[in-house]
C-alpha cells in the first residue's frame, strides 16, 4: 500500500510570517514527485507538515485519507529524511541503523545491505562522519524504513556524483520492487528529472506549479536559426533568454505550441529542449510578471 | 539517447519501432517489461509505461495479461508506411533544405544516390559470386 497526500487550504505561520499560505495539493499514491523551490520557498515546511513534524496554523493535512497530526499509526509509516538526518551525534552508525526498528516496516536486512553497499563505517560515531557519509546514512535510513510515503529533503548534500547516482538507482529499484509514494526535494533538478513522474514547484509559500514532468519539459523550447527568422517567429512571445552569434540567433521561449513548432520547422529554425532547471529559474524569477 | 528534446516515452517507442523494423524484435516476440526498461534507462517506470501504451494503441504491441507485452504479427506492415513518411520528413526534407543552402543542385544528389545504389548492387553481386 502507498499513501496519498492531501493538503487543503493549508497555512503555516512562523510568528507573523506566512511560511505557507493557501496550499491546496494532492499527491497520488505510488508516484515519484520532485519538490522544487528556491531556498526559503517553503519546501521543508511543506514536508514537515506532511510528516506531522509540525502542525498547520490552518487547513487540513491528510495522509492516506486521515489527518496526520498526532496519528501514530499513519506517522509510523511515513518517513521524512531531512538534510543531514536527525541523528544524535554521539550515536554510532550501528545505533542509528538499529533505531530504525521503531518503525513497523523497517527492514534491518535491507539496512545492513545498504550500509555495506555504501560503505558506511558501522562503528564510527555520527559526529565523526564526513558530510557525504552523513547524508548517505540519512538516505539509507529513509530507504530501509520501507515506508508507504518516503520524503527526502535535500538528502544528496555532500554526496559525490557516483554516490548520488547509486542512491538514485537504489531508490528506483526499491520503488519498483515495492510501490510507494516518494517525494524528492532537491536543487539538482536536471539530475533527477528522469526519475520523476510529477513536479511540484513551491515559490514564496505557495504552490506555483504541479504538473507531470513531461508537460513541464514540453512547455519551453530554444529556437535557433537565422536571426530575422527567429525574430519573426518569437515576436510578441515571452523570452527566457536570447543570444546572438553573427547572423544566427538563439531564443528560448517559455511556451511552445504546435503552431509555432510547425512554423519553426517550415522556416528551417531548429527546435531544442529547455532543461527543467532553466524553466525553474524562469518560473521562480521574482521579476516575472504574473508569477 | 534522451537529448534531442523529444519526450523520453516517445524516444523509447521509436526505438522499439526501429527494433521491429530491423528485425531484432520479431513478430510475436516478447518485449522487455516496463520495469526492465525503467531500470536500464534509469527512468520513471510510468514513462516506459507511456511508451508501451502508445504502441498498444497503435497496434504495434499487444498485451497478454500477466504474461507481458508482445510484438503484433502485422507490426512491421503497420510501421512500414509510417517509416516511409518519417524518412521523407526527417531525412529527406532537411537534406533538400541543406542542399539548397549549400547551393548543391538536386540533380547532383540524385546522381550520387544512383551511383551508391549501383555500387551496393555490385557488392551484393560480388558477394553472391564468392
Amino acid at each position: 500500500m502507498s499513501f496519498t497526500v492531501n493538503l487543503r487550504d493549508v497555512t503555516l505561520k512562523y510568528g507573523d510570517a506566512d511560511a505557507l499560505a493557501d496550499v491546496d495539493l494532492t499527491l497520488e499514491a505510488g508516484k515519484i514527485y520532485g519538490l522544487l523551490g528556491r531556498n526559503g520557498a517553503g519546501k521543508t515546511s511543506l514536508l514537515s507538515l506532511i510528516a506531522a513534524f509540525r502542525r498547520p496554523t490552518g487547513g487540513d493535512v491528510l495522509v492516506g485519507g486521515e489527518p496526520v497530526w498526532e496519528n501514530a499509526p499513519v506517522v509510523s509509516r511515513v518517513a521524512l529524511v531531512r538534510e543531514g538526518g536527525d541523528f544524535d551525534d554521539a550515536d554510532t552508525v550501528k545505533d542509528v541503523l538499529a533505531s530504525g526498528e521503531l518503525r513497523p516496516s523497517f527492514d534491518p536486512d535491507y539496512a545492513a545491505k545498504l550500509a555495506d553497499k555504501f560503505e558506511l563505517p558501522l562503528k564510527k560515531k555520527v559526529r565523526e562522519l564526513s558530510r557525504g557519509k552523513r547524508s548517505v546514512l540519512a538516505a539509507v535510513t529513509g530507504l530501509a524504513a520501507r515506508a508507504e510515503l518516503t520524503m527526502f529533503d535535500e538528502v544528496h548534500l555532500g554526496m559525490d556524483a557516483p554516490t548520488r547516482d547509486a542512491f538514485y538507482k537504489e531508490l528506483l529499484a526499491e520503488y519498483m520492487d515495492r510501490p510507494h509514494t516518494v517525494v524528492l526535494s532537491t536543487h539538482l533538478i536536471d539530475e533527477v528529472a528522469n526519475y520523476l513522474e510529477e513536479v511540484v514547484i513551491v515559490d514564496r509559500g505557495r504552490v506555483l506549479v504541479h504538473q507531470p514532468v513531461e508537460t513541464l519539459q514540453g512547455r519551453g523550447a530554444t529556437l535557433t536559426g537565422a536571426a530575422d527568422r527567429v525574430d519573426e517567429l518569437t515576436e510578441g512571445l515571452e523570452l527566457l533568454a536570447e543570444q546572438r552569434l553573427g547572423g544566427t540567433k538563439s531564443a528560448t521561449v517559455a511556451a511552445l505550441d504546435a503552431d509555432l513548432r510547425a512554423r519553426a520547422a517550415a522556416a528551417g529554425v531548429e527546435i531544442g529542449p529547455v532543461g527543467l532547471q532553466d524553466l525553474f529559474i524562469h518560473l521562480t524569477n521574482p521579476d516575472r510578471n504574473g508569477a | 539517447m534522451f537529448d534531442d528534446g523529444t519526450p523520453i516515452y516517445r524516444q523509447i517507442a521509436d526505438q522499439i519501432k526501429a527494433e521491429i523494423m530491423n528485425g531484432s524484435l520479431e513478430p510475436g516476440g516478447k518485449v522487455m517489461s516496463t520495469n526492465q526498461y525503467a531500470a536500464f534507462y534509469q527512468i520513471n517506470p510510468a514513462t516506459a509505461q507511456k511508451a508501451f501504451r502508445e504502441l498498444v494503441d497503435e497496434g504495434v504491441l499487444y498485451k497478454q495479461r500477466g504474461v507481458g507485452m508482445f510484438v503484433a504479427d502485422d507490426a512491421r506492415d503497420r510501421l512500414a508506411a509510417d517509416f516511409r513518411e518519417r524518412f521523407f520528413e526527417r531525412v529527406l526534407a532537411p537534406l533538400v533544405r541543406e542542399a539548397r543552402q549549400a547551393g548543391i543542385p538536386l540533380t547532383d544528389i540524385i546522381d550520387y544516390l544512383r551511383a551508391s545504389q549501383d555500387e551496393a548492387a555490385a557488392q551484393t553481386e560480388k558477394g553472391a559470386l564468392q
